[in-house]
């Protein structure tokens, strides 16, 4: 995917390639213009055209191929097989319309409820969502709920039409962690009892250990490394998600300890260096990521990563073992 | 040399007006920011100030600051007393003390050049001659990891991180004794937080000067401070050496936060059991009474005869351990 801008083209997603199972997790991890949010804003046919671009040889929801719907088909297909929660749920509520409305309208619009119908299961899906007295919320409007309360007002919009994929794009990342707490314990439970596919964005490590059950490690528009999240957390192959784990400060950690900083600053996207993005920073470089770009490939079961270092992995696995 | 601590706080108060005003301009409802709040920070400490959004820590920083005037109470800065001094009498105060500010985008002015900022508190203060301001400013980057090729810059011109140092340096200009830090990292991108919390504990070591750091990330805090204050509602709940609070927290708030905090690493996370405390932070316009905490708290049915309910628990130190207050009626017992 590419916006056209007039400083140039900037490549905001370069060939990436995922597949994610009913009811599975996915842990998406990246700095910010990593390109992880407009990954997930092409799978909602939200990407602005122009300037936005979105190419693809597949890209495909619940069976539906995205790119070639039409925007009527695409609003079906949102909220009913896919559906969105977002970082700061005051941007995504529209102010001026009471809870009810929020949820009532997909109800009515497409699932042709009455309003009074729409109303009861409206009530339903706050319920679910731990919201308290939801009949009475239902009449509130959005400033009038706490930044917690917005975000389950968001979950149950969200996950109103029972919808197969939920994006859930830095999800907690404006919350207070006693709430956040709250929310990661709600999507998880919901999850678990309708199976949905969640794409869980965010730059917390902490927040994707708990929740996802395979991680994809993002940088400059590219996927770099990909695994079980507990193989990644134990044994990071690609030298970003290495440097990612040990740069954080941990709670059992060695206070003492310098941080193990990762050097310099993610690229400027309109103005990449050839070969490898992360070449310029990395302490593993090689002459070889200079000149070209290194691809995303197996390297152990269920694994890949994108990485001249690690790229003979598999190869001189095989070898040992066949000796 | 006196043997005062650099900063002594003592019942610091800070009430808002809020909610408009009525026919006769009196404000309608008062909200209590800060309701009380004391602790001494010793010179070359660090100090963590952690809680959720709306419980205080910034206004604290910005009351001992002066960026905004107290209601009550007392900060005394090496034994002199700050709290009610002039704009003038605390222009000598003000140089010993800097602030560092969360967002390194709004608190850059984007027409100044970087020489500009780190030569305006020189200038300020009628410290030196523009030459030697020139020479200290380029000393400055130097100290933060920048080079005398930035000084002609403007702020649009760097990184999120590289910001951040310049805000770094010009903390550093007039050589403070206690430097505030208000979510220093909290903005940046996590490969970028380590170099800047590196930069930070190299300088305090190298100057030797007090950090008081807030955040509400407890991993960084507990990085940097070696003593650490958890505040809910305008109040200090918890005060201790940074091992006692992480290892022995006494307070039902601390331990729910600290098992609140997701850590990065799998096996960790679906194991450990997680205190999830029910309910928001109260609003501040309406704190509960007695206890703040009491309407989310976990242990308050164990304090008998619905103490935390009518009683608000004092600050005490626990018994033995003098480095470690606790305000909650389970950890300090009725007399």
């Amino acid at each position: 995917m590419r916006f056209e801008t007039h400083q140039g083209v900037v490549r905001a997603v370069d060939g990436i390639s995922f597949a994610l199972a009913p009811g599975e997790v996915l842990g998406v991890v990246g700095e910010s213009g990593s390109g992880k949010s407009v990954t997930s804003l092409a799978l909602m046919g939200l990407v602005p055209t122009p300037p936005g671009v979105v190419e693809a040889s597949l890209l495909r929801v619940a069976g539906h191929d995205v790119l070639g719907l039409d925007a009527r088909a695409m609003r079906r297909l949102r909220g009913k097989e896919i559906a969105m929660i977002f970082q700061d749920p005051m941007t995504s509520l529209n102010p001026l319309l009471t809870v009810e409305r929020q949820l009532t309208e997909v109800l009515v619009q497409h699932e042709g409820l009455t309003r009074r119908a729409a109303r009861v299961r409206a009530a339903t899906a706050l319920g679910e969502v731990g919201i308290p007295a939801p009949e009475t919320r239902l009449d509130a409007y959005p400033h009038e709920l706490s930044g917690g309360m917005r975000q389950r007002v968001m979950v149950a919009m969200a996950l109103l039409l029972s919808p197969k994929v939920l994006i859930a794009d830095e999800p907690t990342t404006a919350l207070d962690v006693t709430i956040q707490a709250q929310i990661l314990d709600l999507m998880k439970d919901l999850q678990r009892r309708r199976g949905t596919a969640i794409v869980l964005i965010t730059h917390d490590l902490g927040v994707v250990a708990g929740m996802a059950d395979r991680l994809q490690v993002m940088y400059a528009g590219r996927v770099v490394e990909t695994g079980p999240v507990d193989e990644v957390f134990a044994h990071a192959m690609h030298p970003y998600t290495l440097g990612l784990l040990r740069s954080v400060p941990r709670l059992g950690g060695d206070p003492e300890l310098r941080l193990e900083a990762i050097e310099g600053a993610p690229p400027d996207l309109a103005a990449l260096p050839q070969g490898c993005a992360f070449a310029p920073r990395c302490p593993f470089v090689q002459p070889a990521c200079r000149a070209s770009t290194p691809a995303l490939i197996p390297v152990l079961a269920g694994r890949t990563s994108a990485c001249f270092e690690t790229a003979g992995l598999l190869p001189r696995r095989a070898r040992e073992e066949r000796k | 040399m006196n043997n005062a601590p650099l900063l002594r706080v003592r019942d610091l108060r800070k009430r808002f007006p809020a909610g408009g005003r009525s026919l006769f301009g009196a404000p309608r409802a008062w909200l209590d920011a800060v309701a009380g709040v004391s602790f001494d920070l010793e010179r070359g400490e660090s100090l963590g100030l952690v809680g959720e959004s709306g419980c205080g820590k910034s206004t604290t920083a910005r009351l001992l600051i002066g960026l905004i005037t107290a209601t009550s109470g007392s900060v005394q800065l090496d034994g002199a007393e700050l709290i009610g001094l002039s704009r003038r009498g605390w222009m000598p105060h003000r140089r010993r003390m800097q602030m560092i500010f969360q967002d390194p985008y709004a608190s850059l002015d984007p027409r100044q050049s970087v020489e500009s900022i780190l030569t305006e508190p020189l200038r300020i203060h009628r410290v030196g001659k523009p030459r030697s301001r020139r020479l200290r400013a380029l000393e400055l980057l130097d100290s933060v990891g920048l080079s005398a090729g930035h000084l002609a810059r403007y702020p649009h011109e760097f990184s999120g991180g590289q910001r951040q140092r310049i805000g770094i340096a010009r903390a550093l200009a007039l050589q403070p004794e206690l430097i505030l830090c208000d979510e220093p990292v909290s903005a940046l991108d996590v490969s970028i937080q380590a170099q800047v919390l590196n930069l930070l504990r190299d300088l305090q070591e190298q100057h030797g000067f007090s950090y008081l750091f807030i955040a509400h990330d407890l991993a960084v805090v507990r990085h940097l401070c070696r003593r650490v204050a958890v505040m809910y509602l305008g109040r200090i709940v918890e005060i201790a050496d940074r091992r006692e609070l992480f290892e022995t927290p006494q307070h039902p708030y601390t331990r729910a936060l600290l098992s609140a905090i997701p850590v990065p690493d799998p096996a960790i996370e679906r194991t450990r059991r997680r205190i999830v405390l029910s309910g928001d932070v109260p609003s501040p316009l309406a704190p509960p009474p007695g206890c703040a905490f009491h309407p989310r708290c976990p242990d308050e049915p164990r304090v008998p005869g619905n103490r935390c309910r009518r009683e608000a628990p004092l600050l005490t130190p626990l018994d033995g351990t003098p480095r470690h207050s606790s305000a909650c009626h389970l950890t300090t017992p009725a007399p």
